[in-house]
């Protein structure tokens, strides 16, 4: 669905992503992992043309992106920080997207404004709001319209334990949908269920990508957590294995 | 793109800034006329607000603007909307609720008051000038990576294009006063936008000094319809250019 | 004695029983010429609507010329249209047209020489190269005419009326366009010029010299290519005229050269590139007149002396005084200036601070014409301030200690 070709970005003598390639299919959840400034958020920010690369492609379902704009219709995008215009309120910020966006209402996916009870606060103005409502706001317009991918930026960072629950739950509804989910965090634990796909990345580059069980085998670890942490440590013979199948790849 | 510019403007409208403004042009320009028995006077003061604390206005409260909506610009880029799209929308809202403030602010008290070609001419130069730095705002706030840098480069444009600029022609003049310049001014006029728009009014106001010495060549080519041609051309091209240029850049920024 | 000539022309009268001769194309006499030839001194020759295409006639009695509907005196663009001399000779209603063209003598459509006591009166000149010339005649009127040339340049072009080494002219009601010069004297004396129109002549409106004496009063001039110019003169009395849209590069509302011991009283200054420009000019008194929207109310050049600049009111005008030197001696007390910003503690309503008409941005382009485009910018406006704070370029003298909080009511 996804397929990453070469890209390279430099922020002025930070090298935010060196070479990466890669190709992410549906039904897939990748969890996109890497300590922090290792050029997740810029990836992601690629992939949604928010940040140009340097070089390398990005195709989105076998078409090459290119400075487009059509294909975000499929994405939906959760940022790291929700950030909104401050005088807009919560109600007015879904009708204005949904009257941007003009999707025909069947496609419209309110199940997460239910949930989390958003409708409730419709009148409040979005500075008022605690950053985990905004998370909570920030996760519904992700998947108000259905979209076929799903980018979410450390959504469960700021969520209470009961919220963070329910969209998980949402996300896996939608994994089973046959949707492409695509993740980043730093925290492991809360995501391991629902991951199929590992995506590693330190200093901007990509260390591997692999499914989870094939990493959990490698790594002789059950939980994915301590699988990651032993190759963040980089003394386990995983890693050198890893870098190994990496460089093969390259080949 | 109406549709964003509509949420634009009322974001802005919310802000009560812009409100605030609107009564500060009209309260102001309603006292000058009632001030002065002489219609002429209101207009003089009328005018220095027009050149100077318009495109101050213009510059400062687009970049302001510009940075407090970035995140609506964020989300916004996060829809299947072209950069352009949303760039010219938000100039749309902004220059749309100037424009208006102005044309409200001091359209009505000159209607009123000074409905003379004179008045006019103020009208077309702030509304003109409104454009204009706006314009050039969002290119100074495209290019500029934060608020402060956005801001103070806008201040710069201001007091280069209020008072460096002018007093760069001046020692010009002087240095090279051998020389016949005439056709040299004509053409740095239209190098400033102010200077133009100053012009443009002046032909109408000060039509009477104009016509002296070298000022009868100013008035023969900005009064002919050539000169007005030249003068909204120019006009058009400052407010275009540095829109595409602001454009061109946003297209290729990461956000 | 102007009594006695009454008597006298009374008299005259009385005693030849004055006859009408009527000229008309269908009746016994066609040609003017004929019936002036017909008439004794006192008659009335009474002329008929028609063309009399007749070259030039010549009046040289004391008759009376009527016409009657403007018949047409054509001088077919090869003759002078009538010639006058004598005394008591009255013209009153004809059209005369196309009189003779020449760029080195003064043609004129009515030529008045060595003549006494002649009135043209309410006649149309139309495309003629002088219109009235009067030349070493005494007591004379012109009034009621409306002269209109089709000047094209200077140097092929004649005036309006045009008076040469006369005296006791008057002038009055006419109304003069594209000429020269609508109103020229060289050495008129004792002459009153009164209620004309003078307007859109390629030179000036009015224009005189050496001539000494004379009262201007309820003229307009207006949109005439450089104004009015009067030179050399002394006891000139300029009242209650109209100086308007008087635009150019050399174009003056009055220009006065040398002009000594006058009276500009009560006028309007409106629209004109130029107000009044002075030179070499003593003793005039300048007051109670309105300078309004002008480029330069007043350019006073330094060789002025004690001329009094009073009671006026300044309004709107782009530039109040410009002068070109650092001395200057005349006064320019109690005047209203609408650009005066000081207040007044007392309420006399004088001002209680010094206002000084000359702005260091009029001096920058007395020395630099081209700095003109940038008036009214920011930076100006800036240099003005700083430069009434602290003067330096501008003349210290040039000062009215007494400015006006409010316009004289004119």
């Amino acid at each position: 669905m996804i397929r990453i070709e070469n890209i390279t970005k430099r922020f002025k003598k930070l090298k935010a992503l060196d070479n990466i390639s890669a190709s992410f299919e549906k039904g897939q959840v990748i969890s996109l992992i890497g300590p922090n400034g290792s050029g997740k958020t810029t990836l992601i920010k690629s992939i949604l043309g928010m940040v140009k690369p340097d070089s390398g492609k990005i195709f989105f379902k076998e078409e090459y992106i290119n400075g487009g704009f059509i294909y975000r219709k499929d994405i939906g995008y959760m940022p790291q920080i929700g950030r909104y215009p401050d005088n807009m309120k919560i109600g007015q910020l879904f009708n204005m997207l949904k009257n941007i966006r003009n999707e025909p209402p069947e496609t419209i996916d309110n199940e997460l404004i239910k949930e989390y009870d958003l409708c409730s606060m419709y009148e409040k103005p979005m500075r008022t709001l605690s950053g985990g409502t905004r998370q909570k706001v920030s996760a519904a317009i992700a998947f108000l319209f259905n979209p076929s991918v799903l980018i979410l930026d450390e959504p469960t960072a700021g969520l209470d334990p009961l919220s963070s629950e329910v969209l998980k739950e949402k996300i896996l509804q939608e994994k089973n949908k046959g949707k492409l989910i695509l993740i980043t965090s730093h925290i492991l634990s809360d995501l391991d269920e629902l991951t199929t796909h590992v995506m590693y990345l330190q200093e901007g580059k990509m260390q591997f990508l692999k499914n989870i069980e094939t990493l959990r085998e490698d790594t002789g670890e059950i939980k994915l957590a301590k699988a990651i942490a032993r190759v963040m440590k980089g003394e386990d013979p995983a890693g050198n294995f890893i870098s190994e199948v990496l460089t093969k790849k390259t080949k | 793109m109406m549709k964003l510019s509509k949420y634009v403007l009322y974001d802005i409208l919310r802000s009560k800034i812009i409100i605030a403004y609107t009564l500060f042009l009209f309260i102001v320009s309603l006292s000058l006329f009632q001030m002065e028995e002489d219609s002429s006077k209101a207009m003089l003061s009328l005018m220095n607000i027009i050149l100077i604390a318009l495109p101050l206005v213009s510059l400062v409260f687009t970049t302001i603007h510009y940075y407090n909506s970035y995140e609506f610009i964020e989300l916004m880029l996060s829809q299947p909307l072209s950069r352009k799209k949303i760039l010219l929308s938000e100039y749309t809202g902004i220059s749309l609720s100037l424009l208006s403030a102005f044309l409200i602010g001091v359209g009505i008290p000159v209607a009123f008051y000074a409905a003379s070609e004179t008045g006019m001419a103020m009208l077309f130069t702030g509304s003109t000038l409104t454009l204009v730095f706006t314009s050039i705002a969002f290119f100074a706030s495209v290019r500029a990576r934060d608020k402060a840098k956005g801001i103070g480069f806008a201040l710069l444009l201001w007091f280069y294009f209020t008072l460096i600029y002018d007093g760069i022609v001046l020692l010009i003049l002087f240095s090279f006063s051998d020389y016949p310049l005439e056709k040299f001014t004509l053409l740095i006029s239209a190098l400033n936008p102010i200077d133009l728009g100053r012009i443009f009014i002046m032909l109408k106001m000060d039509v009477s000094a104009l016509m002296g010495y070298t000022g009868a060549l100013y008035k023969d080519f900005f009064g002919s319809g050539t000169g007005l041609l030249f003068t909204v051309g120019v006009m058009i091209l400052w407010i275009t250019l540095p829109l595409w240029l602001a454009v061109r850049k946003f297209r290729k920024k990461d956000i | 004695m102007k009594f006695l000539t009454l008597i006298v022309f009374l008299g005259s009268q009385l005693f030849s029983f004055a006859n009408t001769i009527v000229v008309g194309k269908d009746k016994p006499i066609s040609s003017i010429t004929k019936g002036i030839e017909l008439a004794k001194n006192g008659d009335t020759v009474k002329v008929y609507p028609g063309v009399y295409r007749e070259g030039r006639i010549t009046i040289n009695k004391s008759i009376t010329l009527i016409g009657i509907n403007f018949p047409v005196i054509d001088g077919q663009k090869k003759f002078e249209n009538m010639v006058i001399s004598g005394i008591n000779v009255k013209v009153q209603g004809f059209h005369f047209i196309d009189s003779k063209h020449s760029s080195s003598e003064d043609f004129s459509a009515i030529n008045i020489v060595d003549a006494t006591k002649i009135i043209i009166q309410d006649n149309k000149i139309d495309n003629a190269h002088f219109g009235i010339h009067l030349a070493n005649s005494t007591y004379c009127t012109i009034m009621g005419n409306e002269i209109s040339g089709k000047a094209v340049s200077e140097q092929s072009a004649g005036n309006g009326i045009h008076i040469w080494k006369s005296s006791h002219a008057f002038i009055t009601n006419n109304h003069i366009q594209g000429h020269r010069d609508g109103i020229y004297f060289e050495f008129v004396t004792d002459s009153e010029i009164r209620n004309n129109k003078s307007e859109n002549n390629i030179r000036y409106g009015l224009h005189f010299m050496f001539s000494h004496n004379n009262y201007y009063a309820y003229n307009t001039f207006r949109k005439n290519g450089a104004g009015v110019a009067v030179m050399y003169t002394h006891h000139v009395r300029m009242e209650h005229n109209m100086f308007e849209q008087n635009w150019g590069t050399a174009s003056y509302a009055i220009l006065l050269k040398d002009i000594t011991d006058s009276w500009i009283l009560d006028n309007q200054f409106v629209s004109n590139t130029v107000g009044i420009f002075m030179e070499g000019c003593n003793r005039i008194d300048v007051k109670q007149n309105l300078f309004s929207k002008n480029g330069w109310a007043m350019k006073v050049q330094a060789n002025c002396v004690d001329n009094v600049i009073s009671k006026n009111n300044f309004k709107g005008n782009t530039f109040d005084i410009a002068t070109n030197g650092t001395m200057v001696s005349s006064s320019f007390d109690y005047n209203y200036w609408d650009k005066y910003e000081g207040y007044d503690l007392n309420k006399d309503g004088i001002g209680d601070v010094d206002y000084h008409p000359v702005s260091m941005y009029s001096m920058i382009i007395e020395q630099n014409p081209n700095a003109l485009i940038l008036l009214r910018s920011f930076m100006v406006t800036l240099l003005d301030k700083a430069e009434k704070a602290i003067p330096s370029l501008t003349p210290e003298n040039l000062v009215d200690k007494k400015p006006k909080m409010r316009p004289f009511a004119l």
